[in-house]
């Protein structure tokens, strides 16, 4: 892969966000740098509340009313109608602007929940048609034509009937499908799947994830998943970045992730995945739960509930340790001088048989 | 069809239940101490009244099917009732529809904006309009009004002037809404905070519709249809509201009619307008479910579409 040429189109640096509560300031976002290319697919992952929707609502430009963001940068580049490069921050923009130049025009987002997330009482249409009429000022024919496009496109039969009908008249899986139409309509250079696939059956999950890889490679989109779902994350992703309480702490290609964790806390996620090979008698789960992030956090996030911490986790906060290739690490362990730890017996044998059978079958 | 045969057997039900319900009331509509045993005799054959309950309530169904509601006994004597609704109802209708438009469109514009601006000063003001609202009968509002509005100010008129009837129906009216622009307003608002929550405002916002658009496509229709429920059973309000708004400032509708009946023992205009109410609020009851097909898709009732 030729480094140099590839086009970045976001740039994350240092982000930091935090939320007024009335129990004080919540830290949520502390320090995320990430970097997304041109056709690659990103996987953000992490448990509930490790910031990682924040961070895509935050690209999004959508803020709670007691959100800031107090530093660091989005940097979205994109080629102009004339064909001028274009950078923009969007931490610096007001909500307002980035809703009329960002939002489904260049960064469009597809939500969790499909059942929830279509407006029930307008014709999905007419929810297709709404983002390129006001973006792009399209006549009522035009939208109409290219809803129905779109709707052929993410895969509907029939969809001159489907434009006049409601959401409660589709499944499920088509709903989602229509919100991804909705996502691609103003043709935008981004998609942010926010945990796309949650909320269906496995059946239905394959072909969604499926049918926006088609669609990525269609419309050559760079796409971020944002899930919780490792299953996911290899079928799709190029590149994984792991967040744990506001801070990415591992970040490198699948492959890297997969089959070389350094992180403690990618350990503990990897042991946590249900598979068939190995002969445990029960799921690990991570001992403890997530910190609270109101409290100021003093060393390594995830120390306390980490059995290989060091003395150092407790008392300062790692920096990013370049590991090789791709993969950086935010863990004291993968300082020169600390001392070797090797990943858990029980994970060391799941990788060795995942790496087993990609090579019997040979990598897909 | 089936709502409206379900409306007629409604009416029937209702109709049975006042004539028992005035056939146990003590005393009769002829209480004039001057009138002797025989006289009375006399007048209830006149009126037929000397029939057996089920006699009579069959003659007073066959009536009303020809909308004859029989004639007064007291108030005006054999003055045919349907006469005396003909002169009342357009004004109590009046009155209850100005109550509702003025109630139901200042309520839901105080609820929205204190949805929209949530915490603001806007929202406690509109928090404090509804608390009062609900908590301050509908005469207290009427009397404070008349006491400032129109004994100390003699901007309004107080009593209700045939010849000009918008002017002298404006504090009613007002009287009538405040219970109106309470409950709007508060379930305005806590259904527009819950609908700027949803999913799909947020997709809405995603796709890069601008803030005014998203509540004005988005979030008012979703608004309204929890909303309409809550208008049908707040007619109820200004129906029995009106009974007492009418006497305090002089208003010939039928609120007042009916408490002149009651008073009287004047039967046939006690079930006429009490017939009339429960008629209207059918009626309100039957446009609100069709209301609430055209604004939700989703409960657009069978054969509407396939």
């Amino acid at each position: 892969m030729a480094e140099e040429t590839r086009e970045r189109v976001l740039s994350i640096r240092d982000l930091d966000i935090s939320f007024d509560t009335s129990n004080g300031t919540m830290n949520a976002i502390r320090g995320v740098r990430l970097d997304l290319y041109k056709g690659e697919t990103i996987a953000i992952v992490g448990e509930s509340g490790s910031g990682k929707s924040v961070t895509a609502k935050a690209i999004m430009g959508i803020m709670a009313k007691n959100q800031h963001i107090n530093g660091g940068s989005i940097m979205y580049s994109y080629t102009d109608d004339e064909g001028r490069k274009e950078t923009l921050d969007i931490t610096k923009m007001s909500e307002d602007e980035v809703r009329k130049t960002i939002c489904g025009k260049h960064i469009a987002m597809v939500f969790q929940d499909p059942m929830t997330s279509l407006n029930p009482t307008i014709t999905i249409g007419k929810q297709i048609m709404e983002g390129m009429v006001d973006h792009y000022h399209y006549s009522k024919e035009e939208a109409r034509k290219k809803a129905i496009e779109l709707l052929d496109d993410v895969g509907i039969v029939d969809p001159e009937k489907r434009f006049g009908q409601y959401p409660h008249q589709l499944s499920g899986g088509m709903r989602q499908r229509v919100v991804i139409a909705i996502a691609l309509a103003c043709n935008p250079d981004i998609l942010i799947c926010d945990e796309p696939t949650t909320a269906l059956d496995v059946t239905i999950q394959a072909k969604i994830l499926n049918l926006i890889k088609d669609l990525q490679k269609k419309k050559d989109l760079s796409v971020i998943y944002i899930t919780h779902d490792l299953g996911v994350v290899a079928q799709v992703a190029d590149y994984v970045a792991v967040m744990y309480a506001g801070r990415i702490v591992e970040k490198g290609s699948v492959d890297e992730i997969y089959y070389d964790p350094r992180h403690p806390y990618t350990w503990g996620l990897l042991s946590s995945m249900p598979d068939l090979s190995t002969n445990t008698p029960r799921l690990f789960a991570i001992p403890g739960n997530p910190i609270n992030l109101l409290n100021q956090v003093k060393g390594d996030a995830f120390a306390a509930r980490n059995p290989y911490a060091l003395q150092l986790d407790f008392e300062k906060q790692p920096p990013m340790f370049n590991v090789g290739g791709k993969h950086r690490v935010a863990s004291w362990l993968c300082h020169p001088k600390a001392p070797k730890v090797e990943m858990p017996h029980s994970l060391r044998v799941k990788i060795d048989n995942m790496l087993k059978e990609v090579n019997a079958y040979g990598k897909q | 069809m089936k709502r409206i045969a379900l409306a007629v057997v409604t009416l029937f039900a209702i109709t049975f239940l006042l004539f028992l319900l005035m056939e146990f009331l003590p005393g009769s509509p002829f209480n004039d101490e001057k009138l002797n045993e025989t006289q009375k005799a006399l007048l209830f054959a006149k009126y037929g009244l000397d029939k057996p309950f089920f006699t009579r309530f069959f003659i007073y169904l066959k009536n009303l099917i020809h909308l004859d509601f029989g004639v007064s006994y007291v108030i005006t004597i054999d003055l045919p009732v349907r006469t005396m609704l003909a002169t009342r109802l357009p004004v109590t209708i009046r009155i209850g529809l100005q109550a509702m438009i003025l109630g139901v469109l200042i309520g839901l514009i105080l609820g929205i904006i204190a949805a929209l601006k949530k915490n603001s000063a806007i929202d406690t003001t509109a928090t404090v309009v509804s608390v009062l609202g609900f908590s301050v009968p509908a005469y207290v509002f009427a009397l404070l009004l008349v006491y400032f509005v129109a004994f100390r100010l003699q901007w309004l008129p107080i009593r209700y002037n045939a010849r000009q009837p918008f002017i002298s129906s404006i504090l009613p009216t007002i009287s009538l809404s405040m219970y109106i622009i309470a409950t709007m307003a508060r379930y305005a608002r806590s259904e527009m905070i819950d609908c700027l929550n949803t999913d799909y405002i947020l997709l809405a916002k995603a796709k890069g519709v601008t803030q005014p658009r998203v509540i004005r496509r988005h979030a008012l229709r979703n608004t309204l249809v929890p909303i309409i429920t809550v208008v049908a059973p707040l007619t109820v309000g200004i129906i029995t509201g009106s009974v007492v708004i009418e006497q305090i400032f002089g208003v010939p509708g039928l609120g007042q009619l009916l408490l002149l009946g009651v008073t009287n023992n004047d039967y046939n205009v006690i079930s006429a307008v009490a017939l009339v109410y429960s008629f209207l609020h059918i009626v309100i009851m039957l446009v609100v479910d069709i209301l609430y097909g055209i604004i939700d898709p989703r409960i657009r009732v069978a054969g509407g579409e396939k």
